[in-house]
Parts: structure tokens; sequence; C-alpha cells
């Protein structure tokens, strides 16, 4: 039985950051800056970032299966924002997952995704691999403009799948092009790394691949090779024979290039218009080199996930306030206000006794009166019943609802003021005072239509934790 | 058969201080002014008072925990203190404590004194605080104006409303506040306004503008209570009396079932009804002379109208704007400019209505007196539309 890749999915934050602003702002300083002002890049809202992208990512996934149950979720970043609490336990329970699952986060080099990939397809588990990242980079930098915010999802197994494993190889090379020691990266001289890295490295893998598996370089309909160089994917596909047709573009005046997200990312916008019998290659440079072999088989059309990458791609918001991107990315040290102080601890037991709540979404439903609610309390909320212990557990993950009330608070602490929450009456019952997240001005009142999302509710800069929740997010306006 | 609190105790002495940005007193600075009126206006000794009440609604962040900080600034002579906290509820919280005790005969004579302290903040408006372990962890960070706003904004769904319709009925309700506030020494903010200067200033909480905002106030407000007959034994005459106290409180049905929609404030529909009920008053809108509501917010004000049966529902921007509220209309509401303008001090506002409520029954209201007040409404709402706690007093000549 063939093993091979069973579903895909991807996100991209609404937000896009027009680059040209970036570039005005730094053109005092760096004037070459100015050759990159066109085209946009992706950036987090406030509160999103690589957990917050991954549960997106891979609940886009998921919603193409009629029912899939990963038994191994990997999850690959450089940009996790815990180094101790397994980020990958934190995305699984966000997506409701069974608790017997291998979740594993796999970090620390531009191949996080590619190498977690191949692992699972040449294991014998059905599994998930979600990839996230949340880049920064210096202001200023040519980095800042090259690089976007963004996650994708794929899932692997055996049957029926969509596009076959065909085979792998891996390279491990201490080619040293960049690093992060620090808080940012530190590289070396771009023409250099490609002359003595890509164009050496990727060829050496990819050849070895293609050789195990009886493929011909012109044979290749897709050509993944993430990178923000935008000249080295022809050069390296011209030293492979590679029809420069079959590069797959990095969108880094789109989107921008994501990191160790960009594989999968690429990936899953190739699965979205990929022909059956087409092969893919999909590789990743870093530290050596992951190149993976795919043949797209006849079901490869009728995998839809919920948005997918073309969806995420028009689902876009202009940006066009630079000091709000340095602001979002914590490159400025700004003056939050008094209100902003207050203490945001989170009590990790208190925590511990309402994770269901506040990372899964469940409420419940009461077995006597059917009354659906959030959260769920001792006694049922239902007036005419209130029974003790009478709910059993109840999603609310994928609901809409509807606002019933509303507002725009400017007097509150918020991070990107003002503060827009407000009271959702979910279809099918059950009703919540919550955060509103993505509002345009103008465009909420009561009536709007509401999809919930997981995001980040605060930080606690103090102690270096950040809390989580579901907020609302307008999908369709009164 | 309970048979309520009517015409058992009634109010020896009242005293209340100066409301505003008191950035020189203290909290024990302005639980001493509002303790020697009240003390004077009473014409007993400290030392005759058997029990007190103590009611502070953001107590850690300023006069400190327990019963002790008021026991300490008045001297009270190791007598029975009781700190209460019930958010906005709190100083009638304070008054139900010594008014039970009075009608319990546990003891004759006791105070009940709410006091605040919010200016020390560095900041305006009210606290931004913690609200505990699990409502953090999932709760907007919602300030009390974005609060309130949601009632405005279900109001207006419900009744199908046009925003400025409903904007310009709270215009009038600050409107009115302002004008009353004028006529109030003791009042925080002393200065009138126009409807278009409350329609045009900036949003706080959309759609609550900076004048739908009450005063954040420092401020202090006592009463010493005792049965009638000592209050005549004391020589007292044109006694007020206590008529009705009730207090209703969310059990979580507002905020977590489809039952309400936002529209309306349940406690205070309940706690109107059972404080009629109390009272024996059949047809409010009548029997009432004067009311001080909890008009937190200019919404807030409107809304309630129409909870505690005054206004018909749905028609309370009409009432608001035919002036049925003012200082001349049927039934004035806030004469002494509200918490809109007489100010906030969360702790001591339900006893600043009653103290209200008692100068203008017994005809002590300088240049606000009403023509003839017989019965006084005041009622309080601490906490947020979808949950809180609603108390209502109701005075009147014994």
């Amino acid at each position: 039985m063939s093993r091979g890749i069973t579903g895909f999915g991807a996100y991209i934050p609404q937000a896009r950051l027009q680059r040209a602003v970036i570039a005005e702002a730094h053109a005092w300083f760096d004037a070459s800056l100015k050759s990159l002002g066109r085209g946009q890049r992706s950036m987090c809202n406030w509160d999103e970032d690589t957990i917050t992208m991954g549960v997106e990512a891979a609940a886009d996934c998921l919603a193409g299966f009629d029912s899939f149950a990963p038994e191994s979720l990997y999850f690959a970043s450089t940009t996790f924002p815990f180094l101790d609490r397994q980020n990958s336990v934190v995305l699984a329970e966000a997506l409701d997952l069974p608790r017997q699952i291998l979740a594993m986060d796999v970090s620390a080099s531009q191949r996080a995704a590619t190498s977690a990939l191949l692992a699972l397809l040449q294991g014998e588990r059905a599994g998930m691999v979600v990839a996230s990242e949340h880049r920064r980079a210096k202001a200023g930098s040519r980095a800042e403009m090259l690089w976007g915010d963004a996650a994708a999802a794929v899932a692997t197994g055996g049957g029926p799948v969509l596009a076959e494993f065909v085979g792998g190889e891996s390279l491990a090379t201490d080619f040293v092009d960049h690093y992060r020691g620090g808080e940012f990266d530190y590289d070396w001289e771009e023409r250099w790394i490609r002359d003595e890295g890509y164009l050496k490295i990727v060829p050496e893998a990819v050849n070895r691949l293609l050789e195990k598996c009886g493929a011909g370089a012109e044979d290749i309909a897709h050509f993944i090779l993430p990178t923000d160089q935008a000249r080295t994917p022809p050069a390296v596909a011209k030293r492979l024979g590679i029809d420069p047709g079959a590069i797959v573009d990095n969108q880094a005046a789109t989107v921008g290039v994501a990191g160790a997200a960009q594989p999968l990312l690429l990936l899953a916008k190739t699965l979205e218009s990929a022909n059956p019998g087409d092969l893919i290659l999909l590789t990743a440079f870093g530290q050596g080199c992951d190149a993976l072999l795919f043949r797209a088989t006849e079901a490869i059309g009728g995998f839809k996930p919920a948005a997918g990458v073309s969806g995420a791609l028009a689902a876009s918001r202009e940006e066009t306030s630079y000091a709000r991107f340095l602001a979002f990315n914590d490159l400025v040290e700004r003056d939050i206000g008094k209100r902003g102080e207050t203490d945001k601890q989170t009590y990790l037991s208190g925590y511990n006794r309402r994770r269901d709540l506040v990372t899964s979404f469940v409420g419940g439903k009461c077995r006597i009166c059917g009354t659906v609610q959030i959260p769920r309390e001792k006694y049922c909320v239902n007036p005419e019943c209130n029974a003790l212990d009478s709910q059993d557990s109840y999603s609310f993950a994928e609901k809409q609802g509807t606002v019933l009330t509303w507002t725009a608070d400017r007097l509150t602490f918020d991070w990107s003021p003002p503060a827009y929450f407000g009271m959702v009456q979910f279809d099918g019952g059950g009703k919540l005072m919550m955060d509103f997240t993505e509002v345009r001005e103008g465009t909420i009142d009561s009536g709007s239509r509401i999809s919930v999302h997981f995001r980040v509710r605060q930080f606690d800069q103090q102690r270096g934790f950040r809390k989580y929740f579901w907020k609302a997010r307008i999908i369709e306006t009164t | 058969m309970a048979q309520g609190i009517k015409d058992k105790v009634v109010i020896l002495g009242m005293g209340c201080s100066k409301f505003g940005e008191r950035w020189d007193a203290s909290p024990s600075d302005l639980m001493v002014e509002a303790f020697e009126e009240c003390l004077g206006d009473a014409g007993i000794e400290r030392g005759e008072i058997e029990a007190a009440w103590f009611g502070a609604g953001i107590d850690a962040f300023h006069v400190g925990a327990s019963a002790m900080p008021m026991a300490i600034a008045l001297r009270l002579n190791y007598i029975p203190v009781t700190k209460v906290e019930n958010m906005c509820a709190t100083g009638t919280e304070a008054f139900r404590g010594a008014v039970y005790a009075v009608a319990s005969g546990a003891c004759d004579i006791a105070l009940a004194l709410g006091v605040e302290k919010l200016k020390d903040t560095g900041y305006g408006g009210l606290p931004q605080r913690s609200r505990g372990v699990e409502n953090d962890m999932y709760w907007p960070n919602l300030s009390a104006p974005g609060a309130f706003a949601q009632l405005a904004t279900g109001y207006r769904a419900r009744h199908r409303l046009n925003k400025q319709d409903l904007k310009r009925a709270m215009a009038h309700v600050s409107v009115k506040s302002h004008a009353n506030g004028v006529k109030n020494p003791k009042a925080h903010l002393r200065r009138e306004i126009t409807e278009q200067q409350a329609i045009d200033a900036p949003y706080i909480a959309e759609p609550i503008g900076l004048f739908d905002c009450c005063g954040v106030s420092d401020g202090s407000a006592c009463a010493i209570v005792t049965t009638p007959e000592i209050a005549r034994s004391l020589g007292k005459q044109n006694l007020v009396s206590v008529k009705a106290l009730q207090l209703a409180v969310s059990n979580g049905t507002e905020s977590g079932h489809e039952s309400w929609d936002g529209s309306y404030l349940k406690t205070t529909r309940i706690a109107a009804r059972r404080a009629y009920d109390e009272a024996g008053v059949r047809k409010p809108a009548q029997e009432i002379s004067m009311t001080e509501v909890h008009d937190c917010f200019s919404i807030t004000e409107l809304v309630t109208m129409e909870d505690l049966q005054l206004a018909e529902e749905g028609k309370g921007v009409t009432a608001v704007l035919d002036g049925e509220f003012d200082a001349e209309g049927k039934l004035p509401c806030q004469i002494d400019g509200g918490l809109k303008c007489f100010g906030h001090p969360i702790g001591a506002s339900g006893l600043r209505m009653i103290y209200e409520n008692y100068l203008q029954l017994q005809g002590r209201a300088g240049p606000r007196q009403l023509a003839d007040p017989k019965l006084g409404l005041n009622h309080n709402l601490g906490g947020f539309p979808h949950q809180n706690i609603c108390s209502i007093s109701m005075i009147g000549h014994l």
C-alpha cells in the first residue's frame, strides 16, 4: 500500500504590510531597500503567533476530511513562543485531538518541516506535520521586507493518497549560511550562499534522490526550493536540468518567505493545482538539504481544505502602518500606558482546571434539558433546569454565531486599540461575552455573523508567558 | 410570611462629603468629613453607635481590607464593624446591614458608611484591575464604559432604533444631570453642557462618548439609623423611614442563557418588583416623587427607567427627550446631579443617593429643592449589564 499525502491546509495572516512603507521609513539609512519597495508581506496581528497560525492551518487541513485522527503530530518552527513547553501539545489541545497522540516539536532549522515530513512518511503512522513561522528581523533589514508570516499543514497516511511519496533523501552539512544565536539572524554574503551552498548542496541531494527513484529531472512538474534569494531557484533548476517553468514561486512579494513553514506552504499551494501524475519535488535547504519526491494521484482534485493557500491569499487586508508592524513585532519599546501595567499573570493551576474551555473551547450540553452552554459550570445554566453535573462536553471551535451586543472600547488596555468585544449567540445554543479580532471599523453591528479563532489573549511580559483564548471574527456584516 | 422592612427603621442623621478630585483628602479624611456631618445631624455622640457597616468597592486599592480602616478613622468604640463589598451596590449594601440590624432589635442605633478613593491611580477612569484567576483567562478586558456600551447596542437592536436617535436621548440624559449638578455645591462636576457637545464628544467605548460617562470621584457618605420610637424620644420630627430595601444578584442566566438578549437589566426588573411590593407601591410612576438611579452611563439611566416601570418598555428615548425626568419634569431623576455630576465614588454612591432623598424629603435641599416630595427611589447597579448586582432602596415620610 502506498503512503503519501492525504490532506493539506494553510493559513496566512490577513494583514499584508505594503513594502513601500518599510522602504520609505529606512531610505535615509539604506537607499537600496527601495529596490524591494513594491509588493507586500504578510504580518501577524498582535494576537497571532506561531501557535495560533498553526492551529488555523491544521484546522484548514482537517476541514477537508470526513474524519481523520492523526497518531503523530509534528509541529515545525524556528519561532516557537515557548522554548520549553511543548508547543505541539498546545496545538493538539486547541485542535481538541485525542490525548493518545505522539506530539513533537521540531525546530532549529529551515528544514524542520521537511525533516518531520520525511520521518512521518518513512514510518507507519498516520500523522500531520504543521509548520508555522512568525518571523522576526531587524528593522531596516532586507529580511524584514522579504520575509512573511504563515503556516501550513500536511496530513500523511496510507490508502488512497492525494500524492504518493516516491522517495526522500537527506544531507547533513554544517554550511552556515545563517544562524540565530541570539534574538536575530546573522548571515553571510548572498552570492557565497548561492554558489557554495544552494548550487552545490541541493543538486547533490536531488540527484541522489532522482537516481534512487529512477526519475529524470526533466520529468519534474513542480519544483519547490524555499529561499528569499530570487535568482537561486532558476540557477539550481538549470544546474539540475529542471524545466524553469516547474519552479514554484516563493511568493516573496505577495506573502513573504515564511521560513520553516515555507516548504509546506508551497507544497500546499502546489497540491491545490497539481494534475494526476505530476511529479512534485520538495526541497529545503539549511545545514544540508532535504529532498522529497511525490507523484500526484487521481485523487488529487478530490481534497478541499476549508480555504487553502488560495483562500488565505484572497482573505487579505492592506496594512500601511509600519509603526504598527514594529509594535506588533516588539521592535520598538512603546508606551502602553498605565492601564497596561496591570499584572497579567496566569495562575497555572487555575489554567489547568480550565484547559478544556480556554484551549479547546469546549463547553457543555445538558443531558436533561438539552441546553448548550459555555463555560460549563457545575449547575446547568437553564433557569428551568439548573441540574447538577448534567453536562456532556460540547465543542464550540467550529461554531458560527451572531453578534448580540458589541463595542469598540478605547479606554481599556489593549495591544491594538480599540478593543472590540461583545456578546455572541452561537448557532445551536450557547452564549458568551468574548473578544473580537480582525474587526474593520464600521463592519460590526448586532446581527453580524462570526466564526471563532484561537488567538493570543494576553502577554505576560514580566514572566515570558502568554495566554490564549478563542476570539470571534466577523464573517458577514448585517 | 415575611413582613418586609417598611417603616421599621428611620434615618436619624446623614452626612456626605464633597465629591470630586480630592487630591488633598485621604480615605480617612473623606470618611471623617461625612461622619462629622452625620453625627451633627443625628444629634448623638459617637459612643451611642452600637454597630457599623463599612462599604468600599475597590478596597485593596485604597482604603485597605477589612473593617479596620473605618473603625480607626472614626475612632469607633470597639463596636462590631462589618466590611461589605458588592461593587457599585456597596453603599446600599452597607445601609441594608445597618437597617436590618436595627430592625432585628439586635441594636438600637447603627451606622452605615461608604467611601471610595478613586483618584490615586495616576490615570483617568476607573482602575484597570484583575477580575480573578478564572475570569482573567477568558473574559474580555472590558472597561466599565465598554461593558455598558453593550447595553446600548443591545437596546438599539431590540427596539430597532437608529444610532442618532439613541445618541441624542443619551445626550439629553447627561445635559439634564449637568444642569442639576450646577445647583449642588457638593457635586464633582458643576457646569452645564449642551446636547451637541455631548453628541460630538469623542467615543470612549462606542456609542458611549465622554459626556455619557459619570464622574470618577473621591467621596464618602453615611447614615445613622434607629427605630421610630428612639428617634421620637430624641426629639426628632419629620421622620424619614425606610420603605423598601431590595437586592437582586445575577446568577449567570443573563450571561449564559439565551433567554436574555442584552437589551435590558434583568436584575433591576426583579428588584423593582420586590421593592414595590415591599413598599406597597402599586403605581410607581404616580407614587414615586423622585429617583436617583445608577447613571454610571447615560444609557444605563435610560434603560433603567424602563426597567423600573417608570417609562414604557421601548419608549425610554421618547420619555427622556420629552423631559419627563428633567428637574421640572413629572418624575425628576438625579436632581442632585446623579453619578454623572455629583460623582461616583463607588462605595459611597448608594448612600449619597439616600442622602439626597433624605434632604429632599426634609425640605433641606436648597436651590434644587423639589416641591413636596413624598417617596424617593434609589437604584444602584454593580458590575456589568450581563452580570450584575442591583440594589434598590426606597425612603419616605413615616
